[in-house]
């Protein structure tokens, strides 16, 4: 092969290598542009629900356009004094904390005892329980609210946040029974051995060794269950029936409603406030929430 | 077992080794541990499928409060066959699961395999999506609520810039086609999140070293994903399919707060009718029936999915 074979070679060469790298870059544009609009379709209707809380009566009323366009003209927190000082919303958000906490408290207790033993004990009968509680997560919620209606009626208690408590356990029980499970069975078996050996109980055992070990995943199943039981509407809507005993989601599909209008801006700034929590859970946490709901779902 | 047996046999009470008598308390224990999580999901989910069916064989109406409680036999569930309003709700939430799951799954898909691609911001793009998956169904239905709003939201001030005639499209409890499209956009946007996060685990646990040999074979891009990546993952495709689909059967709350089943009854789903029927009017009997049907639809359909998918493998 002589020198000029080789120079010419090289000169074809070079505009493929050239269209081939700008094929390249060009894929790369569109797959940064699809990043770019899932972001955009995730997160705009957020900026939109905080643009419309920082509005006027008047600014909704006048509706889109003019000097309320995309980036409104002039702010007022008229939104947020009201839906607190008119609407009474502290009580709502009171008694959804009250009950997401106490579901969460309850759910990660009972769930890691639950959890611990169907990892460790070598239950007869193991697989079926698991069964059970699993399956109870696909129970519909609708198929429900019928007797316990009743059954809270006869009790007395159908009017009170309390029996949600309860009820909020079909969300959170089977993700949380699960996640802990697989938790436990990675904890290695020779740690909770050496304290039985050294003439630990097995309660003890629990408490002292695998707990302590086990908080990250504890705390994974606590978030799950705190989002779970604050995102509920359907017992709040079957069972509660007083302004002041209502769940915080619950209260916000009243407001805003008058006869001739719907006052978007009182229902976006709700919808802002019970947000940030989660909002915040999820900024936090992103990482645990992912780990947390895929745990072990197909091996 | 028949270790322990001997030895309590052998022994006297009080000289078992620790290890035989840490084993019988041990069930015992473990028996313990688990009571009260399985007790508080029998209570509410065991207790209300047994007073169900009981019930739908019984007249049990709230507002005509005097009378008895009698035996109606299947008056119940015949009086549900023949309604029309529930074989229209039936219809309905069929249809809505199907295109639901279709677009959602396809959705989900495109977004996992994103996902699984390592690229600056990828951090971002995964919190921004958890976002909607995370917040109540409340907000995601009021959010997209304010949305399509003629005078509060983006979608007609967009709209009109295209065409003039678009600028103020009424969308719910207006047209039954705009309505069924808003209840959509609201419950996909909310729930493509928690597929793609499913199905993204599943990406990730297939090893690179397939993909790697399925190139030497000659299968990249469309072919090697048709061939390597959707078997492979079919684990996960089955559990994404399965909570998805339920939860659109189960449909509720977004109808309920969008649309309130209207206009007129167009929007109504299975859950809808059966939360009118026990709420609205408190006849439980009637309630019963439908709810009994609505739980053995839900067994059916994970049923039919694990069935489908496990002839399949073998």
């Amino acid at each position: 092969m002589n020198a000029a074979a080789v120079a010419s070679a090289g000169a074809a060469a070079r505009p493929r290598r050239r269209a081939r790298s700008r094929r390249k870059a060009v894929r790369e544009t569109l797959f940064y542009l699809a990043a770019a609009i899932v972001v955009l379709i995730a997160l705009f209707p957020f900026y939109w629900i905080l643009r419309t809380s920082l509005e006027s009566s008047a600014q909704v009323a006048a509706g889109v356009g003019g000097r309320n366009g995309v980036i409104p003209g002039h702010l007022s927190f008229s939104a947020y004094t009201a839906i607190f000082r008119q609407q009474h919303f502290l009580t709502p958000l009171i008694n959804s904390v009250i009950v997401a906490l106490a579901t969460t408290v309850l759910t990660v207790i009972t769930g890691s005892l639950a959890g611990y033993a169907l990892a460790r004990m070598n239950l007869r009968g193991g697989g079926a329980i698991l069964a059970f509680i699993l399956l109870a997560g696909f129970f519909p919620p609708l198929a429900m609210i019928g007797p316990l209606f009743l059954l809270f009626r006869d009790l007395g208690i159908l009017d009170s946040i309390y029996p949600l408590i309860l009820v909020y356990c079909v969300y959170t029980m089977p993700i949380t029974t699960w996640l802990l499970k697989n938790f436990f069975e990675q904890i290695p078996r020779e740690l909770e051995e050496a304290a039985l050996v050294d003439g630990a109980s097995r309660l003890q055992t629990l408490r002292r060794v695998i707990i302590p070990v086990a908080v990250p995943g504890v705390f994974t199943a606590a978030i799950l269950s705190f989002i779970l039981a604050w995102n509920d509407f359907i017992f709040a809507v079957s069972f509660l029936r007083t302004q002041s005993n209502f769940t915080a989601p619950l209260s916000i599909v009243t407001f805003g409603e008058s006869q001739f209008q719907v006052f978007y801006n009182l229902i976006d700034a709700a919808v802002v406030i019970i947000s940030i929590p989660i909002a915040l859970l999820v900024l936090l946490a992103q990482r645990r929430i992912v780990s947390g709901l895929t745990a072990g779902s197909f091996r | 077992m028949a270790d322990q047996l001997s030895t309590r046999r052998i022994l006297p009470r009080g000289h078992r080794p620790a290890a035989g008598r840490r084993a019988a308390t041990d069930r015992r224990l473990g028996y313990a541990l688990v009571a009260p999580a399985v007790i508080v999901l029998l209570a509410i989910t065991a207790y209300p499928i047994v007073a169900n069916v009981w019930n739908s064989f019984h007249f049990d109406n709230l507002s005509f409060g005097a009378l008895p409680h009698r035996f109606v036999g299947v008056d119940n569930y015949g009086k549900m066959f023949s309604s029309a309003q529930w074989l229209a709700a039936l219809e309905r939430t069929l249809g809505f699961t199907v295109v639901t799951i279709v677009v959602d799954i396809a959705a989900a898909l495109g977004l996992a395999v994103m996902l699984n691609r390592k690229f600056v911001g990828r951090g971002v793009v995964r919190a921004s999506i958890l976002v909607p998956w995370a917040v109540p169904t409340v907000v995601s239905a009021l959010l997209w609520k304010t949305m399509f709003d003629p005078r509060a939201g983006f979608v007609d001030y967009f709209l009109g810039g295209i065409h003039p005639a678009w600028s103020s499209l009424t969308w719910l409890n207006a047209s039954v086609w705009r309505s069924w499209a808003v209840i959509f956009i609201a419950d996909s946007w909310k729930n493509i999140p928690f597929v793609a996060i499913i199905l993204l685990a599943g990406l990730q646990v297939i090893p690179t070293e397939v993909y790697e040999a399925a190139r030497i074979d000659g299968a990249t891009g469309w072919r090697a994903f048709r061939r390597v990546t959707l078997p492979l993952l079919k684990p996960a495709l089955v559990v994404a399919l399965i909570f998805r689909t339920l939860q659109a059967l189960l449909v509720f709350d977004v109808v309920f707060i969008m649309t309130g089943g209207g206009p007129g009854t167009s929007t109504e789903t299975l859950s809808f009718f059966n939360f009118f029927t026990f709420i609205d009017s408190t006849d439980f009997g009637y309630g019963g029936a439908i709810s009994v049907v609505l739980v053995l639809l839900a067994l059916i359909v994970a049923g039919g999915y694990v069935r489908l998918f496990r002839t399949d493998q073998t």
